[in-house]
Parts: C-alpha cells; sequence; structure tokens
C-alpha cells in the first residue's frame, strides 16, 4: 500500500473505506515489517516527547543558545490565562504551545521535527490544543500524527520541507498543511476534507520567504510557527463548516515548489535577505556571530 | 529513490535548533567516537564555513563534542556537553579553518589524540537534514554516510583480501548493499567500507579481525 500523490491516497482510501491515517498505518507496517502496536507505540513515544517540550517551554524561562529568544510563550500563555486573550483560549493555546516547542528546540531541547526542527512547534501546538478542547485521547492523537505524516509525505515526495529549497512557505507551511489535515481526521472530517484544508494552508502562504536573523532558527522562526498553527486552525475551521480549495492539493503542492524554486537564494535560509538583511538584523548577526553578546552558559 | 518513513516526516527526534548544524553535528563526532576505539584524551574540531561562523549559535560545539563523548543526536545530555567532557577529563578545541571553496560548507576536521597515544583524524560534512558524509580517515579518501549500518576495516593493501571478508559476511547472511575499497597508494595502507542491510553480529566482527592483514572491522551504525 503506497502512494506518491494526494490523489492515489484519496483513492486507495475510497477503494478500501479508509481513513489517511488507517493507509499510512498499513503502508508503515509494509516499509517496516514491524507491527501496527509497535508502530503506535513510537508514535506514542513522539507525542511525549512534544507533550514534554511545550510543559517546558510554557513552565520554565528559557533562553536560546544566542539569548535572542526565550520566555515569549510563557508570556502568550499567561494571558490566555487570564482571559484577555483577542483571539480567543483556543487559537491562544495553540499559539503559545507552538511558540514554547520552537523556543525549547532554540535552548538545545529535545523536540520532534515535524517535519523540520525549525516548523517544530507547529504540530504540537495544534494537536495538544485540539485534543484537549474536543477532549480527545492518546490515540487519536496518534492517528492524528500519522495522517499529518502521510500530508508531509506527499509534500516532501512532490516538492521539499527544507526552508533552503523552498523557503518558510515549504517549512512552516508545510507543517501547517499537516497540522491542519491532521484535525480534519482527528474531528471526523473525510480524507477528501482533510487535503482541502492541507491545500489551503500551503495557498495562505505561497511565498513566504526563509530569511532567519544570522542564520539561527530563533527570529522570525518563533512568530512564524505561530503563525502556522494559527494558519492550520483557520484552514480547518474553514473546512469542515464545508470550504473547500478550488485548486487541488496536488496543484497547490506543485505551485509551491515552483515558487520555492523561483524564490532567489538571499530569501531561501542563507541570512543574506529578507528580515536578516536589515540594518537592525545585520546588527545582530554581526554581535552575535563576533559573540559579543552573550552565549548561553553550558549547564 | 528513499521510501519516507513517517519518523522520516514526524521525525526524527533530536536536540534543537538545527538538523543540519546541530544533529548532523552530533552524527560526525559520534562516528569519530566510533572510530577511534579507545579512550580519547584529546580532540581538536577544525571548523569549516557555515560551521566555522555559526557554530556557537547551533550549538553545533556542543553537538560534536558529545557525539565524541558517544551521546547520540536524540540525547538530552548534548546541551551539558562541555561539562561531561570535562568531568571526563576530556580536553577538546575548536579552531575555525578554511577548506577551500570547494569543500561542503559545513564541514569538521576532527583530530584525536587516545589515551595510548594514537591519533587519528576524520574530515566530515552534514550535508542536510541530520544526514553526514564522511569523506577522510586518516588522509585516505573515501565515503560513506552512516545510513546503513557500515563496516570500517583498514587493511593490507593486497590480494585476496576482500574475498575473505565478504566470504564471512556472506557464510552469516548478512548481505551487502554497498561496498568500495580505498588506498592512497598501492601496497600501502588501504581502507574497504562495506554497508550492509542487516546489522552484524560482534562474533561476526571478531572473525573478519582474525584474518591475516585486516587491522581492524569497525562498525559504524547510527540509526
Amino acid at each position: 500500500m503506497n502512494f506518491t500523490r494526494g490523489e492515489e491516497l484519496l483513492a486507495l482510501c475510497k477503494e478500501q473505506e479508509l481513513c489517511i491515517h488507517e493507509v499510512m498505518l498499513r503502508r508503515e507496517v509494509e516499509l517496516t515489517s514491524l507491527s501496527e502496536a509497535a508502530i503506535q507505540a513510537k508514535l506514542s513515544e513522539s507525542l511525549n516527547i512534544m507533550k514534554k517540550a511545550v510543559e517546558l517551554g510554557l513552565t520554565s524561562d528559557i533562553k536560546s543558545v544566542s539569548g535572542l529568544i526565550g520566555g515569549d510563550a510563557k508570556k502568550v500563555n499567561e494571558q490566555s490565562d487570564r482571559a484577555k486573550s483577542v483571539c480567543g483560549q483556543l487559537m491562544s493555546k495553540a499559539i503559545s504551545r507552538s511558540m514554547a516547542v520552537l523556543e525549547v528546540n532554540a535552548a538545545m531541547g529535545k523536540i520532534v521535527a515535524a517535519p523540520t526542527a525549525g516548523s517544530s512547534g507547529v504540530l504540537p501546538g495544534v494537536l495538544l490544543t485540539v485534543a484537549e478542547e474536543f477532549a480527545l485521547g492518546d490515540d487519536t492523537l496518534i492517528n492524528g500524527l500519522l495522517t499529518a505524516g502521510a500530508v508531509g509525505l506527499l509534500i516532501t515526495r512532490n516538492a521539499t520541507v527544507a526552508g533552503a529549497e523552498g523557503g518558510c512557505q515549504a517549512e512552516t507551511g508545510s507543517a501547517a498543511a499537516m497540522a491542519a489535515a491532521a484535525v480534519v481526521e482527528m474531528l471526523g472530517g473525510s480524507p477528501v476534507a482533510a487535503l482541502h484544508a492541507a491545500a489551503i494552508c500551503l495557498q495562505n502562504v505561497l511565498g513566504l520567504v526563509c530569511d532567519p536573523i544570522a542564520g539561527l532558527v530563533e527570529v522570525p522562526c518563533e512568530h512564524r510557527n505561530a503563525l502556522g498553527a494559527a494558519n492550520a486552525l483557520i484552514s480547518a475551521e474553514m473546512v469542515r463548516a464545508g470550504v473547500v480549495s478550488i485548486i487541488p492539493f496536488d496543484e497547490v503542492v506543485e505551485a509551491m515548489y515552483r515558487v520555492g524554486r523561483s524564490l532567489p537564494c538571499e530569501l531561501r535560509e542563507t541570512a543574506l535577505g529578507g528580515l536578516a538583511a536589515t540594518p537592525t538584523g545585520q546588527r545582530l548577526a554581526r554581535a552575535l556571530l563576533s559573540c559579543r553578546l552573550s552565549m548561553q552558559e553550558d549547564i | 529513490m528513499k521510501e519516507y518513513s513517517v519518523f522520516d516526516i514526524v521525525g526524527p527526534n533530536m536536540i534543537g535548533p538545527s538538523s543540519s548544524h546541530t544533529a548532523g553535528a552530533c552524527r560526525l563526532g559520534y562516528v569519530a567516537y566510533k572510530l577511534a576505539r579507545g579512550s580519547i584524551k584529546q580532540v581538536t574540531f577544525f571548523l569549516h564555513g557555515s560551521f566555522a561562523k555559526t557554530y556557537k549559535g547551533h550549538g553545533t560545539d556542543k553537538a560534536l563534542l558529545g557525539g565524541i563523548l558517544g551521546l547520540l543526536p536524540d540525547d538530552e545530555r548534548l546541551k551539558g556537553a562541555f561539562h561531561l567532557a570535562k568531568e571526563k577529563g576530556l580536553e577538546f578545541s575548536f579552531v575555525d579553518a578554511d577548506f577551500g571553496p570547494e569543500q561542503h560548507p559545513n564541514t569538521v576536521r576532527i583530530a584525536i589524540s587516545r589515551t595510548d597515544g594514537q591519533a587519528m583524524t576524520i574530515l566530515g560534512s552534514s550535508t542536510g537534514g541530520g544526514n553526514i558524509r564522511i569523506t577522510e580517515i586518516d588522509g585516505v579518501s573515501l565515503v560513506f554516510t552512516g545510513e546503513y549500518p557500515s563496516l570500517i576495516i583498514p587493511h593490507d593493501d593486497k590480494p585476496g583480501m576482500v574475498g575473505r571478508v565478504t566470504s564471512i559476511l556472506g557464510q552469516h547472511a548478512v548481505n551487502i548493499a554497498f561496498m568500495r575499497v580505498y588506498r592512497q597508494h598501492k601496497g600501502k595502507a588501504a581502507y574497504m567500507i562495506i554497508e550492509t542491510d542487516n546489522c552484524i553480529a560482534d562474533a561476526v566482527l571478531h572473525e573478519i579481525k582474525r584474518i591475516s592483514g585486516i587491522a581492524n572491522a569497525i562498525l559504524v551504525s547510527i540509526n
């Protein structure tokens, strides 16, 4: 059981009357010769790493290795607890959790790259928050990781999830697409609906550049992970109401790849363009590279 | 084309912040640790390109050192690698270097001195997504990635060596995926690199090491 395009995945789901996560699980069994239970147990480990990273990022005083970021996830979380949130509790929590994981990543903590380290906040931020709000258990979350994995696999096979190749659209855009499809299936939506949500996510950030200050996975990556979480939630919200993507998923993935390849290299992770090339971005980069800003002390 | 597992997409589990500058760096250190086989007294990391420029912000230094201490990319002790090295009495230093414009931007030369006085150097690059490529051991140019269980066999450059090794592997039903032989000069030190589909038992390694003309057989298995 295998698929390389979204259309093939949907045909498999229809033929065999399976959800995306069920197809992905059967594919994994064939690929690895592991049992379904063994694969689910490994995914449960991934889930635990995500939960721990969220917890750590929201409760401890984090500073990134360079000192540029840290503590912002906690701030947003405290605001959502005080019910002063502009965008409501669910959205606020998803945002703060995605930021938390990115901060943990930037502080040399343990994360699950999903699909990359630089976009590792989106999936846990969205999935853990939706599960909490709708009282869904770990079994459903594990299914969500499989759905997300299937979407990420399609993007990896047909385009790219690397910022150096496709810009930030390929990283946090793909992470959002994976999370949105997972949310749709976790809440009982169809495979077709899941791919509509994934397609909308990618469309929303088509052309988003990768321009990290000093080349570090910190600024603006943390905010873009929050954006990715919001992107996943609004896309899932629309699709659950019956909104569809006019352009099919496979075509959107191809468009994303073409847009990524046509971005100048300055805007693909090289820290030569965008925010990295601003006077402040340049000043910070010089200070960091000459180590005038104090690097985090060894623990 | 390689078939991606769900754990390649939702994964790998790793210590941040960067798959190339942290996870890949740790793998390079880990391979050097495996190849050194024995207690390491002192290590110098010569950092080239992007590794030299951004190593502090990405924790590349801690990841390399953690790898040399035998830690894997998902080990939470990586962050405290400096402290761990001091505890273990391992001396270490990081030096900016320039290996020329042709060299991959994320490249490191690792120079190791063992407690028994032996020295060894390894050159390797972090090629993206946590993947690595080793391109030189002790001055001999070669290539392996550690993606498969890899046997690194330094041996005398003389007839019959390859046949003796591969028949032992065959007897133990170990399938060879890729295999190459490297040497610097005819009749001098040479290396066999054998990448296999299955893991290799210690008993098989011992059998290979007993062949006359084989200096060692080192199994590097990362995943």
